[in-house]
C-alpha cells in the first residue's frame, strides 16, 4: 500500500520472526527435497501450498506447482477444474498475503491461460482487490490479461478507469491504463470515439481537473503529456532532411576530393573509398528502407544500392538511413553534372515501430558536378596535425551554399490538418499560463515550456509566427534553479532548445561557421562548425547538420552523443573539455566511418568505476556485439585487458588519423600503447606524432 | 399503535418497584437518553419515563399518521390523581407543546388516500433535518458507549449547495469531490485545493507551517478573504461545509460570527468524515429506520445497565420538601409517588410561575427559577414528501441554501436533507424531504423553508388553484410534487443545570454535536465525579457473530454498521 511508513520491529517482535523463520526454512528444505525428487504427493503438495502462503516470494515453490499441475493432468482419471480452482485459492491465499508477489501474479495467469472457466470470478476478486489497493500495477497488469481472456469491451474497461479516478485521481496506473485502452479505441475508430480531436479534447479536460485540483500530484501530468504527444504527433513517418539536400549541388574536386555546398571534403575520407554518402533523416525511426522503397535516378548508379540503418543495436529499424554510391569505379567526365534525383515512399514499404505507413511520397534531387583539380594535393595525409585554437579560425561573412539547406527543407514535409493541433496547444498554452499565474508549480512550468515548443515546431512548419524560444529557455533556467535535484534534465532540454535555435535559419547558424587554418596558418578552405562554450549537456538538431564535417564541441557539459552518428560526413571532432565517464558514451562514433580526427582531451574517461551509461549502450557481456576476442586478445596480451574491452569496441572500428585523449585519468602509458596497436592508422596521438 | 389512552386507565398500571432512585429522567429525547445511559453505565438506579407512547420524544421517528396527531393535538396532561403523602409540597408541572404554528397540506385527495394507506410505511422525523459527520461526536459516542451495535446507516451519497440561478451543485467537499466537480472553473478548483491543503497543513502536527494565532482569532469570513478566495468559494467553505447559519458578510443581522480556529474545526471535522467509513461515499451518515433509532439505541444500552423504562406514563408534578423546597420525588399519572435524588425534565416541562404565591421563601424563589426558560430564538422546520427525487439518479442528499442564495434579505442558511425508500423510511418511490432554519419569527421562518422548497420543489396549490400552463423546457428539469408538508416551528431552549435539570431543544443544526456537548457538560454538573462512558473493561455483551456475508460481491447497498 502506499504512504504508510514502516515500523521498526520491538526487540519481542525479532524473536517471534526468528522462530518464524526457523520454522520457515525447515519447510523450505523438506519442499526442496519433495522437488528434487518430483514427489507430488497431496502431502507434498500441501506442504508447498503452505510455505507458498508463508512466503508467496518463493519463486523456485510456484514453479514446483506448475510442474505438479502438469503432471497430476497426465494422469487421465483427473478432474482439471477442480486442480486449477485448487490453484487459484493457493494463488488467492498468498497474494493476501503479500498483493505484489510477482510469482504469485504469474502463477495465476499461467492457471486461467490452462483453462479458464472461473474467469468470471476472477472480475470480481480483481475488484475485490482492486478495491483495496486502487493503485497496484500487479493488479491493473492482471486486469488486463483478464479482461482480454474475457473479450470484456475496452469501453467498459475505460469506464472502470473513469470509476477508479473519480474516487482518487492519484493513480498513474488508472491513467495508464487508460491511455492503454484510449489508443486502442482510437486507432480502429470504434463508435464514440471518432474523431480523434472530439475525444482528445474531452481528455484534455479531464485531466485538467486533476492538475488544476491538485498541481503537486503528478499521476495527472504524465497522462496530459501523453494527451499533448497524441495531439503533435505524427503517426506517419515522414522525411526531415537529407545530404544531399534537395536542389543542392555537390562539386567534385578532380577524382580525390568532393566539394559540396562549398565544403571540400576533409582528408579525402570519400575520395579515398570513392563513395558519395546519401543520408535520409526521418522523424522517428522507419523500417523497410530498400532500392524499391528508395528510388534513385541517375548516371552515378551502377549498382544496386544497399540503404544500412544508423543504429547502434544492429536493429533494422533506424531513424537515419544511408546508402553509399561507388564512384570509384567510375569514370568521370570533367566538368559534367550528373543529376540525381531520389524518390522516396512512392511505393508501400517504409513503416515506422508501430506500423504506420510513410506519409508523403517526397522527392530529392540534387546535381553532382564534377571540376577538375587545382588545389594542393592531399591534406591530412601526415605532416600537419589539426589544431582547435580560436587563431586557426575565421568568421565567415558569406556563406550562400548554407541556402539550400534551409530553403530545400520545406519541402520534405507538407503540413496537413495542423490547425487543430496548433489551436489545442494554444488553448492548453493560455490554460497553464492561468494556472502558473495563480500557483508557482515547477510541473506547470515543465509543462508550459514543453507546450510552447511543441508550437513553435508546429508553427514551423506551417507560418512565420513569432518563435517561442526565448520564453521557453528562460523556463528551463528557472526549473534548473526551483528543482535542483532534475536539473540535469531541464539542462538537457534547454541543450536541445538552444540548438534547435541555433540551426534553425541560415541567419543564426551563421555566426557558428568559420573557415579553418591548419597548422601551416594557411586557409584550407574547410568550415567549422563551432557549437564550443553553450553549455550544451546535449546533443540535438542533428537533422540541420547533415552538411557538417569539422565539429567543435569543446568546452560543453556534454555526457552523450547519442544521434551524433547521423552526420556521415563529419571527419573532424572536437569534444574535449566535456562530461564523458566512458568510452561507451562515445559509442555513437563507431559508425562515424569517415572520422579520421578525434580530440576527447579533458574529459572524465576512467574517471568513474562504475559506467552509469553501460545499460543504454553495448558491452561484450552484453551479447549484443560481435565482439573481436582474437584480436583483442592479441592486442592486449598481458595487459589487465577487461579494463579496455570498452575502449576496444569503439576503437577498433575507426580508422583515425588523430586521437588526443590527454587529460583523462585513462590515458596512462599501457593505454597509449594499447590505443597504438588498435588504431594502426594513427599518426598523431596527443600531442605527438608517431613514428 | 397508540391509540389516545384513557388517562384514568393509569390508575390500573402496576406499582414501579422500587420506588426510590438516584435519577429520574424525564423524556427520552436524545439527550435524555444518553445522560440515562451515561448514568447507568457509572451504575446509577435510574428510571426513565416518557408520557408518549413512542421513543424519542423530540426526536423520534414516527408514521405519517402519528406524526400529524403528535403536530396537531395539544397534550393534555392528566390532572392529579389522588393518594401520595402529604410531607411534600406537589408542584403541577405544565406541558407546552415543543412545535407551535403548525401547518399540514396535502396535494390532493389521490395522494391523501395514498399517503393514508401507506401512513405505517413512514418513519419522520420530528427533529429533521439530521444526519451524523462519519467523524463527529454523536459517532465516537455511539461507538464508546456501545450503543452502535443497535444502529445501522447508510451514507448520503451527494451534498448539494443551491446557487441562485444555478440550482444545484455538488459540494466540492474533498479532493475527488473538486476533481469530479463540473460547475468549478479549473481555477476555482485549484484555489479551493490549495485552501484544503492550507488546512491540512495546520492540523498535521508535523507540519511546521502554521496559520498564525492573530489569524486564528480574525472572523473566518476575513480569513478567507485575505487568502484571496473568491465569493462563491468562501460561500461554499462557510454555509456548505462549515454549516453556518447567519450571513457571515452582514454584521448587523449576524448573531454568530465564526472564528477561523472553529471554522478550520469545522473543516477538520468535515475533511475526517469524508471516506471514513468505505461504503460512505460522503461525509455524512443516516440511520437505517429514522433519526428517532439513535435516542433507541442509548435507550437500550441505559436498560442494558439496569435502567427502568416506562413508557406512555407521564409525570403529573414534583414532590418538594415543604420546608427546604428540595427536590424529593415525582407524582406518575398512576398516583404512584417515585423517589430520587436527582430529576433530569424534558424541555416542554415547565412548572406554572406561581403568583399566588405570597410566601418569598425558597420554595417559590426554587419554582420561579425553574418556570424561567433560556430561550435563544427558534427553529422552523418542514417536511414535504414527494415522488420523485430533487436530483435524478440521487436518493439520499443533503442540500444548503447560503444566506442571499433565495432572495436578497435571507440572512440564515437553510439546511434540507432527502431521504429515500433505501433507508427504510418511506414506501419505495417516495422520498421525504427535511428543511430548518433559524429564525427569530414564525412567519419569517417560514417564508424562508417555502422559498426554498420552492426553488426545488412543487408545493401544493393553497387556493384558487389556476393550473399553471405547463411550458417547462426540454432542459429544465421538472421540479418533484410535494403530496405533503408540514411547517411547525421550535423555540430553542438551551439546557439548564439547577436543583432540577432540563435538556436543551433540537437545535437548528445539522449534526448532534452541540446537543451532546451541552449533555456532556450536563452530566458532568451532575455527576462531576463520574466519567462520561468510561471505557468498557469486561466484554459483557459479546458481539454477536458477524452473520454470514452475503454473496453480493458490490457492497454498495449494505449498510455501515461502526465498529470501535
Amino acid at each position: 500500500m502506499h504512504g504508510r511508513p514502516r515500523k521498526a520491529l520491538k526487540p519481542e517482535d525479532e524473536a517471534a520472526s526468528s522462530a518464524k523463520a526457523e520454522k520457515l526454512r525447515s519447510l523450505q528444505a523438506q519442499f526442496l527435497a519433495n522437488h528434487q525428487n518430483s514427489i507430488y504427493s497431496k502431502e507434498a503438495l500441501d506442504l508447498s501450498a503452505k510455505l507458498l502462503e508463508i512466503n508467496p516470494e518463493c519463486y523456485t515453490a510456484w514453479n514446483y506447482r506448475k510442474l505438479a499441475v502438469q503432471h497430476i493432468l497426465s494422469n487421465s482419471d483427473s478432474d482439471p477444474q477442480s486442480i486449477f480452482s485448487d490453484e487459484l485459492k493457493l494463488v488467492e491465499n498468498a497474494l493476501r498475503k503479500n498483493f505484489k508477489s510477482y510469482g504469485a501474479w504469474h502463477h495465476r495467469k499461467w492457471v486461467l491461460s490452462k483453462g479458464h472457466s472461473s474467469i468470471d470470478k476472477e472480475m470480481r476478486l480483481l475488484n475485490d482487490f482492486q478495491k483495496e489497493d486502487p493503485r497496484n500495477f500487479h493488479a491493473w497488469n492482471h486486469r488486463r490479461f483478464v479482461a482480454g481472456l474475457m473479450e470484456r469491451s475496452e469501453e467498459d474497461e475505460l469506464k472502470y478507469t473513469e470509476k477508479v479516478i473519480g474516487a482518487n485521481f492519484s493513480n498513474y496506473s488508472a491513467w495508464h491504463n487508460r491511455s492503454v485502452l484510449l489508443s486502442n479505441l482510437l486507432k480502429r475508430e470504434a463508435e464514440g470515439y471518432f474523431p480523434k480531436e472530439k475525444v482528445l479534447e474531452e481528455e484534455f479536460q479531464h485531466v485538467h481537473n486533476a492538475i488544476f485540483t491538485d498541481p503537486d500530484d503528478q499521476s495527472g501530468w504524465f497522462y496530459h503529456l501523453w494527451l499533448i504527444d497524441q495531439t503533435v504527433k505524427n503517426e506517419a513517418p515522414l522525411l526531415v532532411s537529407s545530404w544531399p539536400s534537395h536542389g543542392s549541388s555537390i562539386t567534385i574536386i578532380g577524382d580525390n576530393g568532393l566539394r559540396g555546398c562549398g565544403l571540400s571534403l576533409l582528408n579525402g575520407t570519400q575520395s579515398d573509398s570513392g563513395t558519395l554518402p546519401i543520408i535520409l533523416y526521418f522523424n522517428q525511426a522507419v523500417k523497410g528502407i530498400n532500392s524499391s522503397t528508395v528510388a534513385i535516378e541517375s548516371e552515378l548508379l551502377t549498382k544496386e544500392l544497399v540503404w544500412k540503418p544508423l543504429a547502434m543495436n544492429n536493429s533494422s529499424t533506424a531513424q537515419v538511413w544511408v546508402v553509399y554510391l561507388d564512384l570509384g569505379n567510375m569514370e568521370l567526365q570533367q566538368s559534367k553534372t550528373y543529376s540525381v534525383e531520389i524518390n522516396i515512399g512512392h511505393s508501400s514499404g517504409i513503416l515506422s515501430s508501430n506500423g504506420n505507413h510513410y506519409g508523403d511520397p517526397s522527392q530529392i534531387s540534387f546535381e553532382v558536378f564534377v571540376q577538375t583539380a587545382n588545389t594542393e594535393p592531399t591534406e591530412g595525409q601526415g605532416g600537419k596535425r589539426t589544431t582547435w585554437n580560436d587563431t586557426n579560425f575565421q568568421k565567415i561573412d558569406h556563406f550562400q551554399e548554407l541556402d539550400s539547406i534551409f530553403t530545400a527543407d520545406q519541402n520534405h514535409h507538407i503540413p496537413k490538418s495542423l490547425d487543430w493541433c496548433t489551436e489545442e496547444i494554444v488553448k492548453e498554452i493560455t490554460n497553464f499560463r492561468d494556472l502558473l499565474s495563480e500557483y508557482d508549480c515547477k510541473i506547470g512550468k515543465l509543462t508550459l515550456a514543453r507546450l510552447l515548443t511543441a508550437l513553435d515546431m508546429l508553427s514551423s512548419q506551417h507560418d512565420g509566427r513569432k518563435s517561442n524560444t526565448e520564453e521557453v529557455l528562460q523556463l528551463y533556467t528557472d526549473l534548473m534553479k526551483l528543482d535542483p535535484t532534475h536539473s540535469l534534465y531541464y539542462k538537457d532540454e534547454r541543450s536541445l532548445i538552444s540548438l534547435k535555435q541555433i540551426t534553425s535559419t541560415r541567419d543564426s547558424l551563421l555566426p557558428y561557421c568559420h573557415y579553418h587554418k591548419d597548422a601551416t596558418e594557411t586557409f584550407t578552405g574547410h568550415v567549422c562548425l563551432r557549437l564550443q562554450n553553450l553549455s550544451l549537456s546535449r546533443m540535438g538538431s542533428i537533422e540541420n547538420l547533415l552538411w557538417v564535417q569539422m565539429l567543435d564541441l569543446s568546452h560543453n557539459e556534454l555526457q552523450s552523443i547519442e544521434g551524433l552518428e547521423a552526420m556521415q560526413l563529419l571527419s573532424c571532432l572536437n569534444l574535449s573539455h566535456n562530461k564523458f565517464g566512458s568510452f561507451t558514451a562515445l559509442g555513437p562514433l563507431r559508425l562515424l566511418k569517415s572520422l579520421k580526427v578525434l580530440n576527447i582531451s579533458y574529459n572524465e574517461l576512467g574517471s568513474h568505476s562504475i559506467d552509469t551509461t553501460r545499460y543504454l549502450c553495448s558491452s561484450p557481456v552484453a551479447h549484443t556485439e560481435e565482439f573481436a576476442w582474437d584480436r583483442f586478445e592479441t592486442l592486449t596480451g598481458s595487459v589487465n585487458a577487461t579494463n579496455f574491452w570498452e575502449a576496444f569496441l569503439l576503437f577498433g572500428s575507426l580508422a583515425l588519423t588523430e586521437l588526443n585523449i590527454s587529460g583523462n585519468a585513462v590515458a596512462d602509458e599501457n593505454f597509449r600503447s594499447f590505443l597504438v596497436k588498435v588504431l594502426p592508422t594513427l599518426k598523431w596521438l596527443d600531442d605527438e606524432e608517431l613514428s | 399503535m397508540t391509540e389516545p389512552q384513557d388517562p384514568f386507565s393509569f390508575s390500573s398500571y402496576p406499582p414501579i418497584d422500587p420506588i426510590n432512585f438516584d435519577l429520574i429522567v424525564i423524556g427520552t429525547a436524545l439527550s435524555e437518553s444518553v445522560i440515562a445511559a451515561a448514568a447507568s453505565a457509572v451504575g446509577k438506579t435510574v428510571l426513565h419515563l416518557d408520557p408518549n407512547s413512542f421513543y424519542g420524544s423530540h426526536f423520534a421517528s414516527l408514521s405519517l399518521h402519528d406524526l400529524t396527531s403528535y403536530l396537531t393535538s395539544p397534550h393534555h396532561p392528566p390532572r392529579a390523581a389522588s393518594g401520595g403523602d402529604s410531607d411534600y409540597f406537589g408542584v403541577d408541572l405544565v406541558h407546552q407543546h415543543p412545535c407551535s404554528d403548525v401547518e399540514i397540506a396535502f396535494c390532493d385527495d389521490e395522494s391523501e388516500s395514498f399517503l393514508r394507506e401507506n401512513s405505517r410505511k413512514f418513519n419522520i422525523d420530528l427533529g429533521g433535518p439530521r444526519a451524523l459527520f462519519s467523524a463527529d461526536k454523536a459517532i465516537n459516542l455511539l461507538m464508546k458507549s456501545g450503543a452502535s451495535q443497535y444502529m445501522e446507516f447508510k451514507g448520503i451519497d451527494e451534498s448539494f449547495v443551491y446557487e441562485a440561478n444555478e440550482g444545484l451543485a455538488n459540494v466540492p467537499d474533498s479532493r475527488g469531490a473538486i476533481f469530479r466537480d463540473k460547475k468549478l472553473s479549473l481555477k476555482e478548483k485549484n484555489q479551493l485545493m490549495r485552501f484544503f491543503k492550507l488546512v491540512l497543513k495546520h492540523l498535521d502536527d508535523t507540519q511546521e507551517e502554521k496559520i498564525s494565532e492573530e489569524d486564528l482569532e480574525i472572523p473566518f469570513v476575513s480569513f478567507l478573504e485575505k487568502m484571496k478566495l473568491p465569493p462563491k468559494i468562501k460561500s461554499i467553505l462557510l454555509y456548505a461545509i462549515a454549516m453556518v447559519d447567519y450571513d457571515q458578510d452582514n454584521n448587523e443581522v449576524c448573531k454568530d460570527l465564526l472564528k477561523t480556529k472553529d471554522g478550520i474545526d469545522c473543516l477538520a471535522q468535515y475533511s475526517s468524515s469524508v471516506g471514513r467509513f468505505p461504503n460512505a461515499p460522503g461525509a455524512l451518515l443516516y440511520p437505517i429506520y429514522g433519526e428517532g433509532e439513535l435516542p433507541q439505541a442509548f435507550c437500550r444500552r441505559a436498560a442494558v445497565k439496569g435502567c427502568i423504562y416506562v413508557l406512555r406514563m407521564p409525570v403529573i408534578s414534583l414532590l418538594m420538601e415543604k420546608v427546604t423546597g428540595l427536590y424529593k420525588g415525582v407524582r406518575l399519572a398512576s398516583g404512584q409517588d417515585l423517589y430520587s435524588n436527582q430529576l433530569i425534565l424534558d424541555p416542554s416541562f415547565t412548572v406554572p410561575s406561581l403568583p399566588s404565591l405570597s410566601r418569598r421563601d425558597v420554595l417559590t424563589e426554587r419554582l420561579q427559577m425553574l418556570s424561567q426558560r433560556d430561550i435563544k430564538g427558534m427553529v422552523a422546520r418542514g417536511i414535504c414528501i414527494t415522488k420523485s427525487s430533487i436530483k435524478p439518479d440521487v436518493s439520499n442528499c443533503s442540500v444548503v441554501y447560503p444566506p442571499r442564495s433565495l432572495y436578497p434579505e435571507q440572512v440564515t442558511s437553510i439546511k434540507a436533507l432527502q431521504i429515500g425508500s433505501n433507508l427504510a423510511v418511506c414506501p419505495a418511490g417516495t422520498f421525504i424531504l427535511y428543511f430548518s432554519t433559524l429564525c427569530n419569527d414564525a412567519d419569517e421562518g417560514k417564508k424562508l423553508l417555502k422559498a426554498a422548497m420552492n426553488a426545488l420543489l412543487t408545493l401544493p396549490v393553497s387556493e384558487n388553484s389556476e393550473s399553471i400552463p405547463s411550458v417547462q423546457s426540454d432542459s429544465a428539469d421538472i421540479k418533484p410534487i410535494v403530496i405533503w408538508n408540514a411547517f411547525y416551528i421550535q423555540k430553542l431552549i438551551t439546557s439548564k443545570f439547577e436543583f432540577i435539570s432540563s435538556t436543551p431543544t433540537p437545535d437548528g443544526n445539522l449534526n448532534y454535536n452541540d446537543l451532546l456537548d451541552a449533555t456532556e457538560k450536563l452530566f458532568g454538573q451532575m455527576y462531576p465525579n463520574e466519567e462520561f462512558f468510561p471505557k468498557a473493561t469486561s466484554p459483557e455483551d459479546p458481539k454477536d457473530e458477524d452473520e454470514d456475508e452475503d454473496e453480493d460481491d458490490d457492497g454498495e447497498d449494505s449498510g455501515i454498521t461502526l465498529e470501535s
